[in-house]
């Protein structure tokens, strides 16, 4: 009984070949653009934890000073001798040319076997690795990049981050000048019993518990969220093409359906082998969804690697590795869908009488009273939306805000295009114009969830599109007045920073250091500039607010400016006082912006900063010249210092690094913009096509009655182009919105700065174009179908017999 | 002559092969006359309907529909002989749901050009659809419906009305009342009307019956 029943339900599919290409294809596309995205997030987080890993944090306590400065060495010997068994670790950036590079110095002798990171204490490698010039452990990739920079001899260490030098930590404390200096402790696992506390023996320290995440997993945890949220909506959109076939393949069947109940098959057992048929329809989509989903992640990889470098400083390779549990989520997803997809139609099959008349279309005719709850629905949502950007904090909270202004748009649209066509239909005059307004109207809910997808996917683009060219006006605005120094000068030591002071002074307009030390201010990780008392800055640096007189008070010691993500985080005001490394009291004087910046950054005046840290590395220096002299100073430079050509950089070069880099970061989301469009389109064509395999009763009279096919393929061609501009101009107000969602909260959440609005209707006329071509391609097949229809298919409409 | 058909065949392609539905039909019908069209089921009625509508092409033979060779008219002038020539009522009444009764009924004339209000507001009364203008088609029944799409080809004022088997899906005697409204209403308007049907009773109360068989006229 059920193999038959199975036999005839799958029947219909071999009866529509198309119907059923369509639904594997929407769950193969929704699955490939979810799990793409989610394969690139599990690579950049094994990364993360890769990075985590470093040294055994996420496993071993350590132990660090309690006003994070660093740690005496001497506090090491004395916990030490009082039987603690402790290793040391001392940490710090340095710039060789264009490399950043994170140096880890360690103690082979007393590191904890959990953190051996490379094994550098193998037979007389002890030796060569403490004594110096030491060795530097480094991956393949950074021993490439450091080729002919200062560095200890170099080793490649397999498993190490990229962008992370290892050394002794003697050598690490002479190549960082912090002689006799310590980042932090690591403590062993296995400790004797009875030791005395730790603030006994040395006070000012406290014991950290092992850190699973690090602090990239946080840094970039807003990134990976913007990600996931893109993928869940081509996944949603993809859903609307799934929803759709769904709810047609069950509809159609309902005369089926009603049969082999009153056969005698259960509900019970028809439910079950709908859910049998569902499953298996999942899993082939699911499973060409994951594939598909392996070249999406491979092909947008590579420029999410460069955005998280660029952005974040984390490095994620650019390759992909396959991990079994990608493909069980991949999968789980496909069929979580169709389920969710299937879960109303197969309600109605439940709840289906066993005598009521059939009702053909039904799932299609939208009552009054069902699009007076969908206005009502939409309308809660967007107050929803309203409330959270008012009172909500938080990025989920602004995601949130993003779900109910573009969920709440969707539900409105079909409301809002029934009452604009029945409006059209009543000013029509025309008996073919009067059919038309009322013969699209009809077709309206077949036709209104590929419209909302196409909606969400235009919205998306236009408000992704809008903030991203917001951006890219600010960001270059920004750049032209923080990079305002004609030449960026890096010495490889201190005694060759004071000839190059020398040497340049008679030779440039200004030679402007750029000096910093790293530490902790008001409660997290920043960095500490100092700026000379120098036009420059006056006339260029992108203050946010000041009070009068800014410069001099900086210039003055003791007055600060602070970066805009620092002043949004710990909610600072001018005027304030703020704390630095080392207990230096400061007012804060002004707020600037400081795009692309992840972390807190202060700014003093140069003399106060290598007067409250004499051992500052003063290596950077920013030079003003007449521009027209550039080249020659840099010939000048290299012929007298033979400086690496990456440690003489023009203005030019770093603003064309860094738009390179903000391209890269808003690659991803072009590409995801552009899928999720096509997917809307695959779901345009979708309905299009279903529906055509419908209209043969509605056109069929009106081409009796005197309407040539050509006629009705021109007006069909209308139609689509009608229903698609409607659907593109809800979505330019909607994707406004949706763009000062993105600038106003989720960027200031995610990133801590905000940024100034800018519309760009040029790019709206764009996507216009493009928008309005995708209609009506996907409506190609279907009129290709209506123009090439026999007088004899027109005819089966009228007669049930020859 | 409203309706003239000479040695009209017409053979449809299936999965067995070619099957002949129409051989040689001669047939003429003039201005105020109504015939009869019967024959069993698979006899070739619906098919000499819409050839005589102009709806399908003939594979021999000639029909002339007021005056004009249908067979030598490009699909565009087809239309146009259907649109202002010939009125078409249907078994399944083929209403356009997305208008109202009102709408539908006024929708061939209005696309013929001979929209005429009072013309469709008495039919409308005669055919007991006054309350109904407003309706949609789904919310009539089938005698409903069926007399909505007699309105709407007779308000069309059509030279020909062809009709497939108007009262099928009708009682007894709602189809009696409809066929007695047709009647008449063909009368007072002038126009031809050719009826299929497979109920004799009806067919003896037109001016005239042919009766096919296999496709011929017996």
């Amino acid at each position: 009984m059920l193999t038959v029943a199975l036999s005839a339900l799958l029947s219909h599919w071999r009866r529509r070949p198309m119907q059923l290409a369509m639904l594997l294809l929407g769950l193969s596309l929704a699955t490939a653009l979810w799990s793409g995205v989610q394969a690139i997030n599990a690579e950049a987080r094994a990364s993360y934890d890769r990075a985590a890993a470093m040294l055994g944090q996420d496993r071993l306590r350590q132990i660090v000073s309690d006003d994070g400065e660093l740690i005496p060495q001497a506090d090491f010997v004395a916990l030490r001798r009082a039987g603690w068994l402790v290793s040391p670790v001392l940490e710090g950036q340095l710039r060789l040319g264009s490399v950043r590079l994170h140096v880890i110095g360690l103690d082979p002798v007393s590191l904890p076997a959990e953190a051996q990171q490379v094994n550098v204490s193998a037979g007389d490698d002890l030796l060569g690795f403490i004594t110096p010039p030491g060795r530097m452990y480094v991956a393949s990739a950074t021993a490439r990049q450091l080729a002919g920079q200062p560095t200890p001899p170099l080793e490649i260490g397999q498993g190490l981050p990229p962008g992370t030098g290892l050394v002794d930590i003697g050598i690490a404390q002479s190549l960082l000048d912090k002689k006799g200096l310590i980042s932090r402790l690591i403590v062993d696992a296995h400790q004797p019993a009875g030791l005395a506390p730790i603030e006994t023996i040395v006070p000012g320290l406290s014991v950290r518990a092992p850190d699973p995440q690090g602090d990239l997993v946080r840094l970039t945890d807003s990134f990976h969220l913007n990600l996931t949220a893109f993928g869940f909506l081509a996944f949603a959109v993809g859903l609307f093409i799934v929803y759709s076939a769904i709810g047609l393949a069950f509809e159609q069947r309902r005369a089926t359906f009603r049969t082999l109940r009153s056969l005698g098959l259960s509900a019970r057992a028809l439910i079950g082998l709908l859910l049998a048929e569902l499953l298996l329809l999942a899993l082939i989509a699911g499973l060409c969804g994951v594939v598909l989903g392996y070249f999406v992640a491979s092909f947008l990889l590579p420029d999410v690697a460069a955005t998280l470098q660029g952005l974040y400083g984390a490095t994620v390779p650019g390759a992909l590795t396959l991990r079994p549990q990608w493909w069980a989520t991949g999968l789980a997803i496909a069929v979580l869908g169709t389920l969710v997809s299937a879960a109303q139609s197969l309600w109605q099959v439940w709840t289906l009488p066993l005598l009521a008349p059939a009702q053909p279309r039904a799932w299609a005719r939208a009552s009054e009273a069902a699009r007076r709850v969908q206005a009502v629905f939409a309308l809660c949502l967007f107050a929803m939306a309203l409330a959270l950007a008012i009172w909500g904090n938080g990025l989920i909270a602004g995601f949130a805000v993003l779900a109910g202004l573009l969920l709440g748009a969707a539900l409105l649209l079909p409301v809002i295009m029934t009452a604009l066509l029945a409006f059209m239909q009543q000013l029509a005059r025309g008996p073919l114009t009067q059919w038309f307004w009322a013969d699209t109207r009809q077709q309206l809910p077949g036709l209104s969830l590929a419209l909302m997808a196409l909606l969400l996917a235009l919205s998306a683009n236009v408000g992704v599109g809008t903030m991203v060219a917001s951006f890219r006006l600010t960001f270059t605005g920004w750049l032209d007045q923080r990079l305002a120094a004609e030449l960026y000068v890096t010495a490889r030591n201190e005694g060759e920073a004071t000839a190059l002071r020398t040497w340049l002074a008679p030779r440039v307009d200004a030679t402007l250091p750029i000096w910093s030390v790293e530490g902790t201010v008001a409660g997290g990780p920043a960095q500490v500039f100092g700026v000379a008392d120098d036009r420059t800055y006056r006339d260029n640096w992108p203050l946010l607010q000041s009070v009068p007189g800014v410069w001099d008070k900086v210039a003055g010691g003791d007055a600060v400016l602070v970066n805009e993500q620092m002043a949004r985080r710990e909610k600072l005001q001018l005027g304030e006082p703020l704390i630095l490394p080392g207990g230096w009291k400061t007012t804060i004087v002004g707020v600037y912006s400081d795009y692309g910046n992840p972390i807190g950054q202060v700014i003093v005046g140069i003399d106060a900063l290598t007067s409250h840290y004499p051992d500052v590395s003063r290596l950077r220096y920013g030079l003003r010249l007449d521009p027209a002299r550039t080249t020659a100073l840099i010939d000048a430079l290299q012929a007298q210092f033979h400086l690496p050509s990456q440690n003489v950089v023009d203005q030019a070069s770093i603003k064309a690094k860094s738009l390179e880099i903000f391209e890269k970061t808003f690659a991803v989301t072009g590409a995801l913009n552009v899928l999720t469009l096509g997917v809307a389109a695959v779901a345009m064509f979708a309905s299009l096509m279903t529906l055509s395999g419908m209209r043969l009763s509605q056109i069929a009279p009106v081409w009796a009655m005197g309407l040539t096919r050509r006629h009705l393929v021109v007006l069909e061609v209308a139609r689509t182009m009608v229903l698609a501009t409607v659907t593109l101009l809800a979505a330019i107000p909607v994707g406004i919105g949706l763009a000062w969602v993105l600038l106003a909260i989720v960027n200031v959440e995610a990133f801590g700065w905000r940024l100034p609005m800018h519309l760009f209707p040029s790019d709206w006329l764009r996507l216009a174009v493009f928008a309005l071509a995708a209609a009506l391609l996907s409506a190609l097949i279907p009129l290709r179908r209506l123009a090439s229809l026999s007088p004899s298919d027109l005819l089966s409409v009228f007669a049930n017999e020859r | 002559m409203v309706l003239a058909m000479q040695g009209v065949s017409k053979a449809y392609q299936t999965a067995e092969g070619p099957l002949q539905v129409l051989q040689d039909i001669d047939l003429k019908l003039e201005a105020g006359r109504s015939l009869a069209l019967t024959g069993e089921s698979g006899s070739g009625k619906s098919t000499l309907l819409h050839l005589a509508a102009g709806l399908d092409g003939v594979d021999a033979g000639r029909i002339e529909i007021d005056g004009q060779d249908v067979t030598q008219l490009h699909d565009a002038e087809r239309a146009a002989l259907r649109r202002n020539v010939v009125g078409l009522v249907f078994q399944q009444f083929n209403l356009i749901p997305s208008l109202d009764v009102a709408a539908n009924l006024a929708f061939h004339a209005r696309l013929a050009g001979r929209h005429d209000p009072a013309w469709q507001t008495e039919l409308t009364q005669r055919l007991g659809l006054a309350d109904l203008g407003k309706r949609y088609p789904e919310q009539l029944s089938g005698g409903q419906q069926q007399r909505v799409a007699i309105g709407r080809t007779l308000a069309a004022r059509p030279k020909l009305v062809l009709a497939d088997e108007p009262t099928g899906n009708l009682d007894e005697a709602t189809g009696d009342a409809v066929l007695d409204l047709m009647l008449s209403l063909v009368v007072e308007t002038g126009a031809a009307l050719l009826m299929v049907t497979h109920s004799q009773r009806l067919a003896e109360r037109l001016d005239g019956r042919i009766h096919l068989r296999s496709g011929r006229i017996a």
